[in-house]
Formats: C-alpha cells, sequence, structure tokens
C-alpha cells in the first residue's frame, strides 16, 4: 500500500459509514458472546433485513465496550446509545431505536460508568469491526505506521516513545523508551519484536479483550517497534485457551499482509517486517520473558537466568524487543499526537491510562480505562457502581498471583506504579479482584499460593518446593491446624523466596501472603490461636 | 588473559576475568555450598545454594554463573545465606524419599554431606512423600526418583558431553520428573549410549550402578576427569611459552 493508498481506503470507508443511517455494533468478544452475543448479532441482522433496510443499517461486530457484567452489549451509532442485556426478541425494538421497550436497559456516554473512564486504548470499542481492516484505517489506523516509516528515522522514533515516559504494561512497568533505545543501538544484523500476549493472570482479560477487539492496534505497534530498534521479525505469543483472539489476529496478520502493511516493503520504503503467530500450551510462567523465548525456541518453556537481558540475547541468541500487548497498542498514539502529549496523561512518573479488569464483589464489572494514577475508590465506587446492596467492602486485590490486597483504609490510593508498591501490593497487568466481608484473606493467600505451587516451572528448589511447603501452612491455618511456629516459617520461607528464586515467579509468589499478613495479621491471628475464621468463609469456617 | 582482584570473605584473591566467584574460590580454598552445578557442564543455576553477597548489589547471586569483577566484595558465608541454605536443604528432605540409612550412597550423598555441614539435623516442615517410582530395566544401571533432587546434572551431562540427550524433564513444579527419551524405560531408550555418565555426575542415590547395596555406591568423578578439566583449564588452547 502507498500513503495515497492509505488516504483513498480511509476516505471510501468514511464515505460509505456517512451514508448510512445506523450502525449497530454488537460487542463480539469472549465475554459477550459467551452471554448469547452471537445470536443477538444474528437476529440484529435478520431484523434489518426483513425491514428491508440493509442498505442504510449496518450490523456488525466490535471490541469490548466495558460493562461484560450487563452483556450482551449492543452500540447503536444513531444517538451514542449502548444497550445492555440485549435479547435476541429485543432486535426489533434496537433496530427501530424503540427506547420505550428498552427501558432500564440503556446506557449513555454520560452515565458515571463511561464519563468517568478515558478510552484511549479501547477508543475503537463500539466503533471499529475488529475483523475489518478498512475500519481501523477510517478511524486513522496504520497512519502512525506511515509516518514512521516515511517521515521518521529510527532514532527519532525511539526518542519519541522515551519521551512519552511510557512503561511496559506487562507488570514491572520498566520503561518502554530504554529498553527499545537498547535493542535499536545493539549492533546485530538480526533482531526480534516479541508481543507478550501470554496473560495468565487468574481473571484477567485485558489484553485478551484488545487483541480480539482491536487487533489491528497491536500489529501497528509492533510493526513500529521493528522500524525503530531495526528488527524485520515480530512474533505474537498467545495463549491455546483464547481461540477467539487468535483467530482474530490471524485475520487481522493476512489482511495487513494483503494490504502490504506488513511483509516486504511496507508504504513502499526498505522496511520490511512480519509477524508470525506462536501458540502457548497455556503456563502461567510462559509469560516470563525468558521462559517464553525458550517456548518459541521449542524448548520447556522454562526460564533462564538473566543477565544477559533479552534486549542483549533473546530470541536465537540476538537482541529482542519483548513488550506486552497493551504497551504496543500505546505506541500508534504516541506516534501521532507526540510523546509529550502522551506524558501529560496520567501520573507525571507513570504516564497514559491503563486498562484494569474489575471483578468481584462490584456493581459494574468488565473492561474499565482510566488515566494511571486515578484513585481505588474512583475506580471502584464512581466507575464500578461500589459494592452490591447489602456487602460491604473489604479489600482489593491488584497485581495477580504477584500482587496483594489493599484494605479500606488505602481506597484513595493513586493507582500507579510506585504507590501501589509502596502499600505492599502492584500494579501487576491490570487485575482487580473485589472482596467484601464474607471474604477470608487467609484463604485468599491460599488461593494464590496453590495457584503459583501449581504453575511453578520446578527448575529452582525455593519456588518449586517452597511454595509446597507455604501452601501447606496456609492450608493448615485455614482448616483449624495451624500453629504457633507456623508464622515464623512462614516468614522464613517468603524471605527464602523473595530473595533467592531464579525467576519472577518464586520471587513474587509470597506477596499475597506478605500483604495479608501486613494489613489483615489478625485474621491470621484468630485462624491460628482462636481457632476461628472472622469471615466464616474458609474451610474453617465453613465446617464450623 | 587479563586478571582481577577482588576480595572474597574477607580475603583477597586474585582470578582469570572469565571466571566465575564460585571457581575462583574454589580456586582458593574457599568452598560454596552448590548441588546443580558441576565443572564442565553448562550451568543451570537451579538449585540456589551458591547464592552469594556482593557489595553494591540488591540482590543475591549465584556464584557459578556470576562471573568476578576488579575490586569486588563478595561474601560467601553471612549469617542470612546460612539460613536460606538450611532452609533450601530442607525442603529438599522434605520433598521426595531421601531415606539416607538404605540408600547405596549413603556415607557419599552430596545432599546428606551438605546438610551435616550446614548443620541440618531435623526438618521443620511436612514432609510430601510422594509415591515415585524406581526404573530398573536398564541392563547396568538404575533410577530411584525418591532420591532424586532435579539437579539436571545427568540431563546436562548426558546432553552435552554425551551428546545422547536422553534425559530431560517432563511435568512442572513438584510434578517434575527425570525421563528418558519420551518416557519410555530406561532400559528401552534408543538414544541411550549406557556410558554411565550421568550416574557418576548424580549427587545423589538417584542414578545408581546396578549391584551394589547400602552404602556401596561411589561416584567416581575421575570419570569426567579429563572433559571437566580440558574445559576448565582450556587444555585444547596451545599456550605459547616464553623461551
Ligand atoms: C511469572 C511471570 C509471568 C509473566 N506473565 C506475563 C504476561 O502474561 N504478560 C506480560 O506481558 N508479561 C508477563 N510477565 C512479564 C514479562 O517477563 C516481561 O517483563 C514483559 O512481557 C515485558 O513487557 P513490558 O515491558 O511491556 O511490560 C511475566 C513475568 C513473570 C515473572
Ligand atoms: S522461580 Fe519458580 S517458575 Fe521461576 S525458575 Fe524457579 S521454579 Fe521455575
Ligand atoms: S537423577 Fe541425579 S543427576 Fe539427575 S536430576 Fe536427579 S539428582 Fe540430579
Ligand atoms: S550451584 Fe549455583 S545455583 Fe546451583
Amino acid at each position: 500500500m502507498t500513503a495515497d493508498g492509505l488516504r483513498q481506503s480511509r476516505e471510501a470507508e468514511l464515505d460509505r459509514q456517512s451514508r448510512l443511517k445506523n450502525r449497530i455494533a454488537c460487542c463480539s468478544v469472549a465475554g459477550c458472546l459467551a452471554g448469547g452475543g452471537d445470536a443477538v448479532r444474528a437476529a440484529l441482522a435478520e431484523e434489518v433485513k426483513a425491514q428491508g433496510a440493509s442498505a442504510e443499517i449496518e450490523v456488525c461486530g466490535t471490541g469490548c465496550m466495558g460493562l461484560c457484567s450487563r452483556g450482551p452489549l449492543v452500540r447503536s451509532s444513531a444517538g451514542e446509545i449502548t444497550y445492555a442485556e440485549v435479547k435476541p426478541g429485543d432486535a426489533a425494538a434496537v433496530v427501530r431505536s424503540d427506547l420505550d421497550s428498552l427501558n432500564g436497559r440503556i446506557l449513555r456516554q454520560s452515565d458515571p460508568f463511561f464519563a468517568g473512564q478515558r478510552r484511549l486504548i479501547l477508543a475503537n470499542s463500539g466503533k471499529v469491526d475488529p475483523e475489518k481492516i478498512a475500519g481501523y484505517i477510517a478511524q486513522g489506523g496504520y497512519q502512525s505506521l506511515l509516518r514512521a516509516t516515511s517521515e521518521m528515522t529510527p532514532e527519532e522514533i525511539v526518542a519519541e516513545v522515551k519521551k512519552s515516559k511510557l512503561r511496559g504494561r506487562g507488570g514491572a512497568g520498566y520503561p518502554a523508551g530504554l529498553k527499545w533505545e537498547l535493542v535499536a543501538r545493539h549492533p546485530s544484523a538480526t533482531k526480534y519484536v516479541i508481543c507478550n500476549a501470554d496473560e495468565g493472570d487468574p481473571g484477567a482479560f485485558m489484553n485478551r479483550s484488545v487483541l480480539e477487539g482491536d487487533p489491528h492496534r497491536v500489529l501497528e505497534g509492533m510493526a513500529i517497534a521493528g522500524r525503530a530498534v531495526g528488527a524485520q521479525q515480530g512474533y505474537i505469543y498467545a495463549r491455546g485457551e483464547s481461540p477467539l483472539a487468535i483467530e482474530r489476529i490471524r485475520t487481522a496478520i493476512d489482511q495487513a499482509q494483503r494490504e502490504g502493511l506488513l511483509g516486504g516493503r511496507v508504504f513502499d520504503s526498505d522496511f520490511h517486517f512480519r509477524i508470525d503467530l506462536r501458540i502457548g500450551a497455556g503456563a502461567y510462567v510462559c509469560g516470563e520473558e525468558t521462559a517464553l523465548i525458550a517456548s518459541i525456541e521449542g524448548k520447556r518453556g522454562q526460564p533462564v537466568l538473566r543477565p544477559p537481558y533479552p534486549p542483549e540475547s533473546g530470541l536465537w541468541g540476538h537482541p529482542t524487543l519483548i513488550n506486552n500487548v497493551e504497551t504496543f497498542a500505546n505506541i500508534p498514539q504516541i506516534i501521532e499526537n507526540g510523546g509529550d502529549w502522551f506524558a501529560g496523561i496520567g501520573a507525571p512518573a507513570s504516564p497514559g491510562t491503563k486498562i484494569f479488569a474489575v471483578a468481584g464483589r462490584i456493581r459494574n464489572s468488565g473492561l474499565v480505562e482510566v488515566p494511571i494514577g486515578t484513585s481505588l475508590r474512583t475506580i471502584l465506587f464512581e466507575i464500578g457502581g461500589g459494592v452490591p446492596e447489602g456487602y460491604e467492602f473489604k479489600a482489593a486485590q491488584t497485581g495477580g498471583p504477584a500482587g496483594g490486597c489493599i484494605p479500606a483504609q488505602y481506597l484513595d490510593v493513586p493507582m500507579d506504579y510506585d504507590s501501589l508498591t509502596g502499600i505492599g501490593t502492584m500494579m501487576g497487568s491490570g487485575g482487580l479482584i473485589v472482596m467484601d466481608t464474607s471474604s477470608c484473606m487467609v484463604d485468599v493467600a491460599r488461593f494464590f499460593m496453590e495457584f503459583c505451587m501449581d504453575e511453578s516451572c520446578g527448575k529452582c528448589i525455593p519456588c518449586r518446593a517452597g511454595t509446597v511447603q507455604m501452601n501447606e501452612i496456609l492450608g493448615r491455618m485455614t482448616s483449624g491446624e495451624g500453629k504457633e511456629a507456623d508464622f515464623a516459617m512462614l516468614e522464613a520461607l517468603s524471605g527464602l523466596l523473595v530473595e533467592a528464586s531464579l525467576c519472577g515467579l518464586g520471587r513474587a509468589a509470597p506477596n499475597p501472603v506478605l500483604s495479608t499478613l501486613r494489613h489483615f495479621r489478625s485474621e491470621y491471628d484468630a485462624h491460628v490461636r482462636e481457632r476461628r475464621c472472622p469471615a466464616g468463609s474458609c474451610r474453617m469456617g465453613a465446617s464450623a | 588473559m587479563s586478571v582481577r582482584t577482588l576480595e572474597v570473605d574477607g580475603r583477597t584473591i586474585t582470578a582469570m576475568a572469565d571466571q566465575t566467584i564460585f571457581s575462583a574460590a574454589w580456586d582458593n580454598g574457599i568452598r560454596i555450598p552448590r548441588l546443580c552445578h558441576l565443572g564442565g557442564l553448562p550451568d543451570a543455576a537451579a538449585c540456589r545454594l551458591c547464592l552469594v553477597e556482593i557489595e553494591g548489589q540488591k540482590r543475591l547471586q549465584s556464584a557459578c554463573t556470576t562471573k568476578v569483577a576488579e575490586d569486588m566484595v563478595v561474601r560467601t558465608d553471612t549469617p542470612a545465606l546460612q539460613a536460606h541454605r538450611k532452609l533450601i536443604i530442607e525442603l529438599l528432605f522434605a520433598e521426595r524419599n531421601h531415606v539416607c540409612s538404605v540408600c547405596v550412597v549413603n556415607g557419599a550423598c552430596e545432599l546428606q554431606t551438605l546438610a551435616a555441614e550446614l548443620g541440618v539435623d531435623h526438618i521443620r516442615m511436612k514432609p510430601q512423600y510422594p509415591k515415585l517410582p524406581v526404573d530398573v530395566s536398564h541392563h547396568r544401571f538404575g533410577i530411584d526418583h525418591n532420591r532424586c533432587i532435579l539437579c539436571t546434572r545427568c540431563v546436562r551431562v548426558c546432553d552435552s558431553v554425551e551428546g545422547a540427550h536422553t534425559w530431560d524433564v517432563a511435568g512442572r513444579g513438584r510434578n517434575s520428573l527425570i525421563i528418558s527419551d519420551l518416557g519410555e524405560p530406561w532400559g528401552e531408550s534408543a538414544s541411550c549410549t549406557s556410558c554411565g555418565k550421568c550416574v557418576q555426575v548424580c549427587p545423589t542415590g538417584a542414578l545408581f550402578s546396578k549391584g551394589k547395596t547400602v552404602a556401596e555406591m561411589r561416584k567416581d568423578r575421575s570419570f569426567l576427569q579429563y572433559i571437566v578439566t580440558a574445559r576448565e583449564k582450556r587444555l585444547w588452547i596451545a599456550e605459547r611459552k616464553p623461551r
């Protein structure tokens, strides 16, 4: 494709859309589909046909609109209305915009759930069909890649990303610009770009939704990265458990290749970039970068000691840039609007927006995108609608198995990397689980420890055998058999795992225990010294 | 080859620039505990027993993989490191069925020796007593998974020295198991050359020669002597002597 071709393609699609009276976009990512979204979409298409309105009303799919707990969601471009809990029987009413019969299920952009958010990465959700490249191009897609290949030098791209102060969204928050610079400066002729889409935290589906809802944004980000660091080959490492995401990535890669946006001579420049998909078998540890690389190489998916870090020696020993899905999804807008624009959004030390997957005891659960630094209270009680009637908030868990719990007294904490580390948890990849007073915090710690035990690769002794013993102790405590000496052993084992484990899985595995010990020590004491569970919900609580 | 001067446990020592802390310490009579490292094999950095403190570095580093550096200050035996090491040994004893009194290498086992050196005389955690198989299908050797500490020395020696890659690890976490070929009985392995290197490098009684009874098995490291020393001392590189 040429620059002119991109402009023509964009104008043609915008023109087509402007001649439509209405576009009815049905959420077509896993959550709403599981709730019957497919049948709703089919019924809507049927209804449009029956009314003979196919020329002026389009029924299409789109990415996650966020309020997953009230899906299937359908968005009508006429009046910018989103309908919740749509059933196939509602098709006629939706097509006719008959608001009366959809009363109570009408969501407007001014509702707190939408108004409180700032949707940049998810900007195309509700507008763009993830299966059609034209829709992405119509919204300005691939313009940034055009700029990156025709107007900018690789050094300028890296400089822009550095200026944006974008931090990696995969968990650790390492500055993306610094990593890009390391790879770009390496003299090697062969380099790789890898997109880490192995998202494995229990309950997290931010990356999956981005890939299912707007795959071209990630491909564009990767291609820009390839241009910046001097790589000609990229890989997306996705898990086999998300078949829909895999299908969407495949479709998107095929489309981009056919249009000449990936492959040889991108935009007629001297830049070549291929992207291939690699599918993992669903081991949490394969999200760790060195294990992921081993897995792509066809080896057993287990970590190897760093250094050397991947920017120096990664895939097949070559310099490799590895970033998270959401990190890459941020790139096109940084190139489009500039690093300074991006640096002005969110918290000064960690700019931009972050997608959270909010779940648990909360009214509005689903995907929420907010500027980094938004307080937990705003996310849960304004956007999230608070905990349902009859329940009382107890804690929010962030960071998955590597994170910790935030008790009520810290509800005003700004959700940014450093503030969360300061109170003993971490941002992680964006999982946010809300718990009420009926949750036993010792049991929560036990749940995550069991997860780490099952997911440990087994290479190093502290993690392989230490998680077993920590799980053993927490299991004892939650069944009323805890001993006083268990506290000292929990602490000693935590210290060993944190300091001696080979990779981040083992080093972070004690975090849920340490954070609950810090904020909910009295609950542990009640279990061990009084043989009772204050929340009444762990194994002991249930049997008592 | 350039030389580095560093301090290990208060002693000033010199080492070649490409030596690891472990081997520099070893050359100077400082023994850092280890189970997965064996000279001449590629390192896995897996047992974490050799962790040392390096001044100015927040994280503990494995001595077997960290290269020496000029003016580095290393401590190999602080109370904190000793506590970690004891805990690692306890974890190993609790993990599988290490009944020394009926083991072929009783008295010559690296795990047992380390436990004694570190003063591990009881374990403070719950033994797991897993039910694990013993494979004696090979005509000369056997593998008893109850004694295996998953150090992967056997995997590495077979792959990188013998070149057969008979052994590998199956499963993950506590369910990890050393397997031959694709999980066939050892005796039916098509790749095994019966060289016995794995048996000699195994630090415990997990790999043994048939016909040995309790406390009779002795590992013969000189078996690997040439390969080990040749690699470490770079014997294949002709050093030009000054005339
Ligand atoms: C046990 C473990 C699991 C991980 N899982 C993921 C994951 O699912 N997705 C991800 O992007 N990063 C994951 N990471 C972090 C990666 O190692 C790596 O830091 C990240 O992909 C870098 O991308 P970023 O700089 O864009 O965040 C994991 C790390 C560890 C230790
Ligand atoms: S910390 Fe756990 S997952 Fe990481 S290398 Fe060690 S055993 Fe494997
Ligand atoms: S069989 Fe021996 S050498 Fe092989 S992993 Fe087990 S303990 Fe190590
Ligand atoms: S000897 Fe260094 S990690 Fe095992």
